[in-house]
């Protein structure tokens, strides 16, 4: 309330920084070693995640302040390259966002101009519908086996796979956009006598460009949200194989330091195709 | 045969098969050189689609538009159009918009060029000083100046207005009008507009073209305004010594005659190719003149 001195904007700061703080105090009491008590769980399972956990002494589980200690160990030095299974976290990101704006960004040559022709034509979306509403829903994991058969190559598979994720909203949302265009500003062209091509560049798209922009920022979260199981599965570098590879070593701190950043990056994507698209949206 | 510079003959447009009745049909009609004429009519009655036919946006089903002696087959920027919703391109600035339209009259100008004759367009529409503005950033009489600018700027033989003023409040329509006026006696512009406001067509129109209600829609009759261009001014119209008797005749066709013209033509020699030419007007000021029907079309 402005009369208290505080706004909402303020108010709501607070209240993130009190849910963060609990959950940090809620784990930091979850992840507490349990003093004293004998062999807590199964020795099969203890031989398998160690000396440590099979007395029971110390969970397996880091707490929030190992969690911090990880955090800052990749910060401070995120682009060391020591073999090929031993990279910074930011080398590990750099591969994987190439990967995605690759991918992402062979999806929006294709689709962009591929919508366009769905959205002028009725024929063609008829046409091409069945196509679509077939392929849209398949995992594009399910595509992998099918990549690497023909390609023969996981780094480009990994890329196809975003490819294939990426092209869908932004081939809807551009035939829709397009489609979707006032008539009123098509007869405004046609009363100019505007040919075609410059219809199409200075009517149709910028009134579709809020719509298109809309898809592109569906792809890029959807794109983000894939390229880490697709780097799971194919292995080799990406942030996708770097939780994987933790994984195998057991290394929580350094998978939950990965989710964050994940996070973050994922966030940053986002914001950046929301700046674009307020470029381009127009107050009606 | 001397053709005005639009003739519209025979023109029917029905929607869906021929079975279909049609909007309209057998229409004929004129409008001359400088001449300011507007169709008036009922909702339904296919004055949009006549106008859009002029403008080359929708085919007609049967008959022909002819234009400067020659038949129309789509758009043209001899035909500027000046739309209900204004239609301008919410993306662009003011002279953004305007400039879209000369570039497309005149593709070879520069830049300097282009805007330099858009802002002389704006300037006479009143708009100096928003030409940087958006269109939502703009007032509704503000934004149908830019689509009249617009239109003038690519400097058409004709201009073509579907109810341009009927989304304004009083006030602005008013003072719209009174521009209108001024820019076409100023450019002796050639104009057609549709409207269903009696007094906006008495202020404006030299000619006044009444349609019929549809379907089957048909031009009944075409009152003259005889009341000339440097009499018309809208405050004091109405004290005119012909205006009532223009204002009674249109708005008695809107109210009765218009639903019953079949009626009234029945056993009488209707021509739609010549239609008659009444002038109500004279018979306020001289009235044994002309014998005016005016709740009736049978004479005896």
């Amino acid at each position: 309330m402005p009369s208290l001195g505080k706004s909402l904007g303020v108010r709501a700061a607070l209240l993130s920084l009190l849910i963060f703080a609990a959950i940090v105090a809620l784990w930091q009491i979850a992840a507490q070693p349990v003093a004293g008590s004998g062999p807590a769980v199964d020795p099969e399972y203890a031989k398998l995640v160690g000396a440590a956990a099979a007395t029971g002494a110390k969970s397996a589980m880091p707490t929030p302040a190992d969690i911090g200690a990880a955090i800052w160990k990749h910060l401070a030095d995120p682009f060391y390259v020591r073999g090929s299974n031993d990279k910074g976290i930011g080398v590990q990101l750099a591969y994987s966002l190439g990967r995605v704006l690759l991918g992402f960004g062979l999806a929006a040559l294709v689709a962009v101009p591929l919508g366009f022709v769905i959205g002028m034509s009725p024929l063609v979306y008829r046409a091409l519908d069945p196509f679509i509403q077939i392929l849209k829903p398949v995992s594009p994991l399910a595509w992998m086996p099918l990549a690497l058969y023909t390609i023969k190559d996981s780094a480009i598979s990994s890329i196809f796979v975003i490819f294939i994720c990426s092209v869908w909203p932004m081939l809807i949302n551009t035939a829709f956009g397009v489609a979707s265009v006032r008539r009123e500003w098509l007869n405004v062209a046609r009363t100019l006598e505007v040919g075609p091509l410059r219809t199409a560049f200075k009517v149709i798209l910028p009134a579709a460009a809020p719509t298109i922009m809309t898809g592109m920022r569906i792809s890029i979260g959807i794109a983000w949200l894939v390229i880490v199981a697709a780097e799971m599965l194919v292995g080799g570098t990406g942030i996708g194989y770097f939780v994987w590879n933790e994984w195998n070593n057991l290394s929580i701190a350094n998978i939950v330091t990965a989710i964050l950043l994940i996070g973050l990056v994922g966030l940053l994507l986002d914001q950046a195709l929301a700046r674009l698209a307020k470029l381009v949206t127009y107050p009606e | 045969m001397e053709r005005p510079l639009i003739s519209i003959e025979g023109l029917a447009r029905r929607f869906g098969d021929s079975t279909q009745p049609a909007v309209f049909e057998d229409i004929w009609f004129g409008v001359e050189r400088g001449e300011f004429v507007c169709l008036i009519g009922h909702s339904g009655c296919g004055k949009t689609t006549i106008l859009n036919v002029l403008a080359g946006l929708d085919q007609p089903s049967g008959g022909a538009v002819i234009v400067d002696n020659r038949e129309i087959d789509g758009p043209s920027l001899d035909r500027a159009v000046i739309f209900q919703g204004h239609a301008l391109l919410p993306w662009l600035t003011v002279m953004g918009n305007i400039a879209f339209a000369v570039s497309s009259r005149w593709p070879s100008w520069n830049r300097a060029r282009v805007q330099e004759h858009a802002r002389r367009f704006i300037e006479l529409v009143g708009l100096k000083g928003a030409e940087a503005k958006r269109p939502a950033q703009l007032s509704g009489g503000m934004k149908q100046r830019v689509g009249i600018a617009r239109a003038l700027s690519i400097q058409p033989k004709m201009l073509l207005m579907d109810e341009p003023f009927s989304a304004l409040d009083a006030l602005t329509r008013g003072m719209l009008q009174d521009e209108v006026l001024r820019i076409c006696a100023d450019t002796n512009q050639t104009v057609f507009m549709i409207t269903h406001d009696v007094d906006e067509a008495i202020l404006l129109a030299d000619r006044i073209v009444l349609m019929t209600n549809g379907p089957g829609a048909r031009i009944a009759e075409i009152v003259q305004n005889t009341m000339p261009r440097d009499e018309r001014h809208r405050n004091d119209l109405h004290r005119h010594p012909q205006y009532y008797a223009i204002r009674n005749h249109l708005v008695e066709f809107l109210v009765n005659r218009s639903r019953a013209f079949d009626q009234e033509i029945a056993g009488t020699a209707y021509d739609p190719r010549r239609v008659k030419l009444v002038k109500p007007g004279l018979a306020a000021v001289n009235p044994p003149a002309e014998i005016v029907p005016l709740t009736t079309g049978r004479r005896q």
